[in-house]
């Protein structure tokens, strides 16, 4: 109890200092929970996309459609493999012409058909990764009847490229962010240490425990890594609404990540105090 | 009680505060340690409460020594030897009470054994009137006796002053004095850093040890009569 209420004090006595202190850490949090809604959102997007991974093969022309028949059995056997679909020529422009009616004429007008017939493999659950579909689309390959193989490779790297982008930004922001944080929080320790020199001096004197002199402090450290964390979270949320309502739609991350951050935050306040602490207690002598 | 073996102690590179100290102070024992300010006094009280160590030799005070005594002991030996300082060093925002309250606090006494042990500490310096008066208010004297009663709130076995009466008129000095002799009486071994030689003439049973230039040159229990 006396801890809080000293490092309440301690805040009264420096208030812009501590101001800073909270803003600092909110503001590196900030970017992290930006940046971790986004990869959330990207994270959603990607398992959408992977559920819509599929191998495309496309068949040469006059292949007996037999053979076609027999390897059909074959991929479907593969474990990462959950179905495979013929789509023959015929079909194939049946379809084109159904989905791209600003065509229809040019498709109406044709007389050779141009589309290649195709087997469409879809993947099976867990197998929907840029690597399975790679192993998948390679042994596919090997068949002399196959043309061609694709399986929106680019899209999907891209998409998981964008998520370690994501993540490796927000680390080094926010970890450029958090130093800063560390930094300030520890000349607001130092300077709560400094206006309570002859106190500790005293106490010190009188055979006061180490821990009892430090524990203010690091309450102090712990209290302004809270408030940081949970301003952090506040406007994190803010501009989550925001985004949400005018740009595009999005979730909100799971709870339990707030908890963390929030847990971080306090331990990262009460690190830089000890940091602060220990070095300048050391120098304040009872004599 | 106290123990200097041969210490030497050198404040950075050359400057050497002490050299070749050796002495003891038996419990119980009252002692005046004086000689020209630098010449060590401050130094020995320092090393007596481990504030520092020495460069070379070995400080014992009850069982600690100060070749062994790691960081995590050094409250406990502070509990157990009391540190009165010239300039008094009271906290300006406490009172009288309030001073000596936080010694109690910080060692760890709760709260409600306090006010009693408070009152307790101020009536035997003979403060108990004064208790809620803020340190500006007190005269030297009294602020010096409030500092005395805050160094006994951890029933020292050892107290040290470091001229406690060098602020004070001969009226204030005589009556912290002679507060010191009682506390001396009761059992506490008491050494006084000062340089007042009328006080020490006018104490010839208190035991005498003189230092110039960090060795002693004078020692009244060795010194033939």
């Amino acid at each position: 109890m006396r801890s809080v209420r000293e490092a309440v004090a301690g805040f009264g006595r420096a208030p812009l200092l501590g101001g800073l202190s909270i803003g600092s850490i909110a503001v590196s949090l900030f970017i992290v929970g930006l940046f971790a809604v986004a990869g959330h959102n990207v994270d959603r997007a990607l398992s959408g996309v992977e559920s819509r991974v599929e191998v495309v093969a496309y068949v040469r022309d006059a292949v007996d459609e037999e053979l076609v028949g027999l390897a059909v059995a074959e991929i479907e056997a593969y474990p990462e493999v959950d179905e495979v679909t013929y789509v023959s020529k015929v079909e194939a422009l049946y379809r084109a012409s159904q989905e791209l009616t600003e065509f229809s004429d040019v498709f109406s007008d044709l007389e050779v058909n141009p589309l290649p017939a195709s087997l469409v493999v879809q993947l099976a659950d867990g197998s929907r990764t840029p690597d399975a579909a790679e192993r998948v689309a390679e042994r596919i390959e090997g068949y002399d009847f196959v043309e061609e193989v694709r399986y929106g490779r680019e899209w999907v790297d891209r998409l998981y490229r964008l998520r370690r982008v994501v993540g490796g930004g927000a680390l080094l922001l926010g970890g450029s962010f958090a130093i800063g944080a560390v930094l300030l929080i520890g000349i607001a320790v130092r300077m709560a240490i400094l206006a309570r020199r002859r106190e500790i001096a005293i106490m010190k004197t009188v055979g006061a425990t180490e821990a009892y002199i430090r524990r203010p402090f690091l309450v102090e450290g712990l209290l302004t890594g809270l408030l940081g964390g949970l301003l952090a979270a506040l406007l994190t949320y803010g501009a989550y609404r925001i985004v949400d309502r005018t740009l595009l739609p999005l979730e909100w991350v799971p709870e339990w990540w707030v908890v963390v951050g929030l847990v971080f935050a306090a331990l990262l306040g009460m690190a830089a105090a000890t940091r602060a602490v220990r070095r300048e207690l050391k120098r304040i002598d009872v004599y | 009680m106290i123990k200097l073996n041969s210490v030497a102690k050198a404040y950075g590179r050359s400057a050497r505060a002490l050299d070749d100290v050796s002495l003891h102070v038996a419990k119980g024992e009252m002692v005046f340690l004086t000689g020209a300010s630098g010449a060590g006094k401050t130094t020995v009280l320092r090393l007596v409460h481990m504030q520092t160590k020495p460069t070379q030799g070995e400080v014992r005070v009850s069982r600690f020594s100060s070749s062994r005594i790691r960081r995590r002991e050094l409250p406990e030996l502070r509990r157990r030897v009391g540190f009165v300082f010239q300039d008094f060093r009271l906290l300006e925002n406490l009172t009288a009470a309030e001073n000596v309250a936080f010694a109690l606090e910080c060692t760890g006494t709760p709260r409600a054994k306090a006010g009693p042990r408070v009152q307790k500490l101020l009536a035997q310096v003979g403060l108990a009137a004064r208790a809620r008066s803020y340190p500006r208010e007190l005269s030297g004297g009294e602020q010096q006796r409030v500092a005395i009663a805050r160094a006994l709130a951890t029933e020292p076995l050892v107290l040290l002053a470091d001229e406690p009466t060098g602020n004070l008129d001969e009226r204030a000095s005589s009556g912290v004095f002679d507060l010191f002799r009682r506390i001396n009486a009761s059992g506490t071994t008491l050494v006084m850093a000062t340089h007042d030689a009328e006080l020490i003439r006018r104490n010839p049973d208190v035991r005498v040890i003189e230092l110039e230039n960090g060795a002693v040159v004078f020692d009244s229990a060795t010194a033939a009569p």
